[in-house]
């Protein structure tokens, strides 16, 4: 027997564990959340996800296309249903369609595709998207609803939530039903001059803002789900917990100290937790693989960084919303982070000198 | 014992359990052996014999040429059929020189040296193991009796046995601990003599408790020989990285750990020295598992060194498929083989035949920057940034970024769930950057050269040009000289 077929090196065992299969899981770990919010803003949210996630494939099928990529191979790995999905959770359930269409189309042609496709993004691309909406489309995009659970008799119908996507079928009157989030809410009633203990007097009960029946984006309201994915994720060990535990210390550690100093003015740590996107920005946005840094103390600076930016954005920043902004500007920062802090290398000092020999030496 | 962390590592699949209970059995002998006179680090010995010699089992038929070589013996008693090119285990799958030895089936042991005492010098277990052929049989191949005499430059005061075993499927490690602990033991402590050193750790991965056990009851007679059970990780059997695990000392980027004072020996060779000082027979058998996916009974098998690996799967009942990837060595680090003709060399610790179940080999992706690569890297590199700088060319990035420290353990390419081939990019930028430096060197070489021509013929004429001043300067004397005489 005479093998002719060029050689590979080693090694010739692999972990179980493939990129496919990654992406999966993470969509798995969305699928609770998803799945509630979706039961929770009706059909509108639906038809919006639908479009979204569909109109993503579309594009990364067009691009791979004129690229001359391989069509299916490259579709199987997931990410572009992945950029997709993140994106329409991200968004107001009840947004029109081309919000949708055209958020894929920013997430998966302009920030990802044009720079090469998977893993050559500097920027996660559902996050772009959101950000270019967000300035483009700003009524669109900060219309929120109160929750009008599917199974609710004033939820919208089947044919009549075409109506709120589509434009055509039905009416609704937007304006009847729209509901700022908390956060929203809590900023403008501060730029009034309000107090706090008076803005926040209405507000949902703490058990309403844990599991999520609360205004805000398709699939960033119930925290106690996110949460559940988060560590489903962390038990697969498909993320580490550098990255959320760090994000999640950058936004409670200056909330808590300013919520010390004036709590008439400044948001209690525990409502910037549950609050809308910090769960879901801490275990599925900033833990995207491809745009944040690569050792695990690099992650512990960037997810620092990413919290803290949310924090100052909520706080003093013209958006309600911080997130998006955070993690694109530490995005921004972590080619920086990978260079400066790079493991040491076995046998030399940090400055890649090798060591010094020094023998009888440790015991 | 304290134990110290490493960094990185991997737990791949142990698959040992086809073995691992497997007692060692003679592999019978083949028709024709090949006994490559490469199978070593170094230069390849010289043959002492020729076609149509008579040989017995022992006999030296091939001398160390060289500091750094080793000897080869016949494996059996026969005649020497031919000395010229064979297959033999390399990548390149071309052809390399070896005697070729038809048994007489008599298997006719030659006149062993005589044994040596307890307490025989250093130099003495030295000479012997240098006599006897003997090289690192972990896979290594470097020739033990240049290591044995580290103590004369380095000062050294543990030796190291690795008995680590960390690839997969291997078990030939843990058999012969487990079976012939006595005759292992007593070539640790001949190592250890020959070393100098009072202390001697000996390393058994966590996954062999019944190796352990055996070793730690033999070696209780030894007060300087301790059993040290490290974690299951791999690469738990990477020199540096096990030292570091039960001394804490960290071996400097390009130095040796004979620099910090530890020498590392496999416990395969610890057998072969014992084998050597104490009943004088030089290396003519190892013992390798043979397993994988793909072989019918999968086997532990002591083979007489130059016997085809295909005699070896025919004895394990053959092969149930054909195998995706046929290996010598582990399937982490092992060196695929081009053929079934190939014979077996003294470093060969394993013969795998493996499905594609075993190997998990799929289409590569594009790189995620998951980061992976780096927290399984136990050198602390970047494997990924080090890939991207070799893809673009980039190659002098590449080694600043520490191409050049990469072991090759493979660990990056096995967690690298994009099955990105880590190793292969590692091995074509260090080949392409030898090849560099090869051009260079003829270049520099070559510019040397011409400038001493140069040198030279500028010499040449100046002389030339001396000489035919000094003949003008006679000539013109000697006229003066007549024309003077002629007035007078």
């Amino acid at each position: 027997m005479i093998s002719q077929r060029p050689f590979v090196a080693g090694p010739f065992a692999h972990d179980v564990r493939t990129t496919p299969m990654v992406m999966t899981w993470v969509m798995i770990a969305l699928a609770p959340a998803t799945v509630f919010g979706l039961g929770l803003f009706g059909w509108p949210a639906v038809y919006l996800f639908a479009v979204t996630v569909a109109s993503a494939v579309l594009f990364e099928a067009v691009c791979l296309a004129i690229a001359g990529k391989p069509l299916r191979a490259t579709l199987a790995d997931g990410s572009a249903v992945l950029s997709g999905w993140i994106l329409a959770l991200s968004l107001p359930p009840w947004a029109p369609w081309w919000i949708g269409v055209v958020g894929s189309f920013l997430a998966i042609v302009i920030a990802k595709q044009v720079f090469g496709g998977l893993g050559q993004n500097p920027f996660n691309p559902a996050m772009v998207a959101r950000v270019a909406l967000l300035v483009s489309f700003p009524l669109e995009m900060t219309r929120t609803v109160a929750p009008r659970p599917i199974f609710r008799s004033d939820a919208p119908g089947v044919i009549d939530s075409l109506a709120v996507t589509f434009g055509f079928g039905g009416h609704i009157d937007m304006d009847a039903v729209s509901s700022a989030s908390l956060l929203g809410h809590a900023k403008t009633e501060l730029a009034r001059g309000v107090p706090l203990s008076q803005a926040l007097s209405h507000a949902g009960s703490l058990a309403d803002q844990l599991f999520g029946i609360v205004p805000g984006s398709l699939g960033e309201t119930s925290a106690l789900l996110l949460l559940a994915g988060g560590i489903l994720l962390l038990a697969l060990r498909i993320i580490t917990w550098h990255t959320p535990a760090a994000l999640l210390f950058g936004v409670l550690a200056p909330a808590t100290a300013m919520h010390l100093i004036d709590p008439e003015r400044y948001l209690s740590p525990l409502t910037h937790a549950l609050a809308a996107s910090t769960l879901f920005g801490a275990f599925f946005i900033a833990t995207d693989l491809v745009t944040s840094p690569v050792t695990r103390a690099g992650q512990l600076i960037y997810g620092t960084g990413c919290g803290v930016l949310i924090y100052v954005i909520r706080t003093w920043g013209g958006y309600p919303e911080g997130m998006a902004f955070a993690i694109l500007l530490m995005n921004a920062a972590s080619p920086l982070i990978d260079r400066w802090v790079r493991p040491r290398i076995y046998g030399r000092d940090r400055k890649g000198r090798p060591l010094a020999v020094k023998p009888k030496e440790g015991r | 014992m304290r134990l110290f962390r490493i960094k990185g590592g991997v737990h791949p699949d142990e698959r040992k359990g086809a073995t691992r209970d497997k007692t060692v059995v003679a592999a019978p002998l083949s028709a024709r052996l090949y006994l490559p006179l490469q199978q070593h680090i170094g230069a390849p010995a010289r043959p002492v014999v020729k076609a149509g010699d008579r040989v017995k089992k022992g006999q030296l038929i091939a001398e160390a040429a060289g500091p750094v070589s080793a000897a080869l013996h016949a494996s059996t008693s026969g005649t020497v059929e031919a000395i010229g090119p064979c297959p033999v285990p390399h990548a390149s799958g071309l052809k390399g020189a070896a005697i070729t030895l038809v048994p007489d089936g008599r298997d006719e042991w030659a006149e062993p040296m005589p044994p040596l005492p307890c307490d025989a010098a250093p130099e003495a277990i030295a000479k012997r193991v240098a006599e006897a052929g003997i090289v690192g049989l972990g896979g290594a191949t470097f020739p033990s009796a240049v290591k044995l005499n580290l103590r004369e430059r380095h000062a050294l005061d543990t030796l190291v046995m690795n008995g680590a075993e960390c690839e997969p499927f291997l078990t030939c490690d843990d058999r012969l601990m487990r079976e012939r602990t006595d005759e292992v033991i007593s070539g640790v402590a001949l190592m250890a003599r020959a070393l100098g050193v009072a202390r001697t750790l000996v390393a058994i991965e966590a996954n062999k408790p019944e190796a352990a056990a055996a070793m730690e009851e033999a070696a209780a007679a030894h007060p300087g020989i301790a059993v040290a059970r490290v974690p299951t990780r791999y690469p738990m059997g990477s020199e540096k990285h096990l030292v570091h695990t039960l001394t804490g000392r960290e071996t400097p980027a390009r130095a040796l750990t004979a620099d910090i004072g530890v020498v590392v020996h496999n416990i395969a060779t610890a057998y072969a020295v014992h084998q050597a000082v104490k009943l004088g027979r030089p290396l003519v058998s190892r013992i390798l598992t043979v397993s994988g996916g793909a072989v019918a009974e999968p086997k532990n098998l002591e083979v007489p060194l130059g016997t085809p690996i295909a005699d070896l799967i025919a004895c394990c009942g053959g092969l149930t498929a054909e195998p995706q990837e046929l290996l010598s060595g582990g399937p982490m680090m092992g060196q695929p083989l081009r053929s079934t003709d190939i014979p077996t060399v003294k470093g060969m610790n394993g013969i795998l035949a493996l499905t594609p179940a075993d190997t998990r080999r799929g289409p590569a992706h594009a790189c995620l920057r998951c980061g992976t690569c780096v927290a399984a890297c136990p050198c602390g590199l970047v494997p990924l940034e080090i890939a991207a700088n070799i893809r673009n060319g980039n190659f002098d990035t590449a080694v600043e970024a520490g191409l050049m420290d990469c072991i090759g353990c493979g660990s990056c390419a096995f967690a690298c769930p994009s099955r990105i081939p880590l190793v292969q990019s590692f091995h074509f930028a260090k080949g392409h950057i030898a090849a560099q430096q090869r051009a260079q060197q003829r270049n520099e070489e070559a510019k040397r050269l011409v400038q001493q021509k140069g040198e030279r013929q500028e010499k040449l004429a100046a002389e030339r040009r001396a000489m035919m001043e000094r003949k003008k300067a006679a000539a013109a004397k000697a006229r003066r000289a007549a024309t003077e005489g002629a007035a007078e």
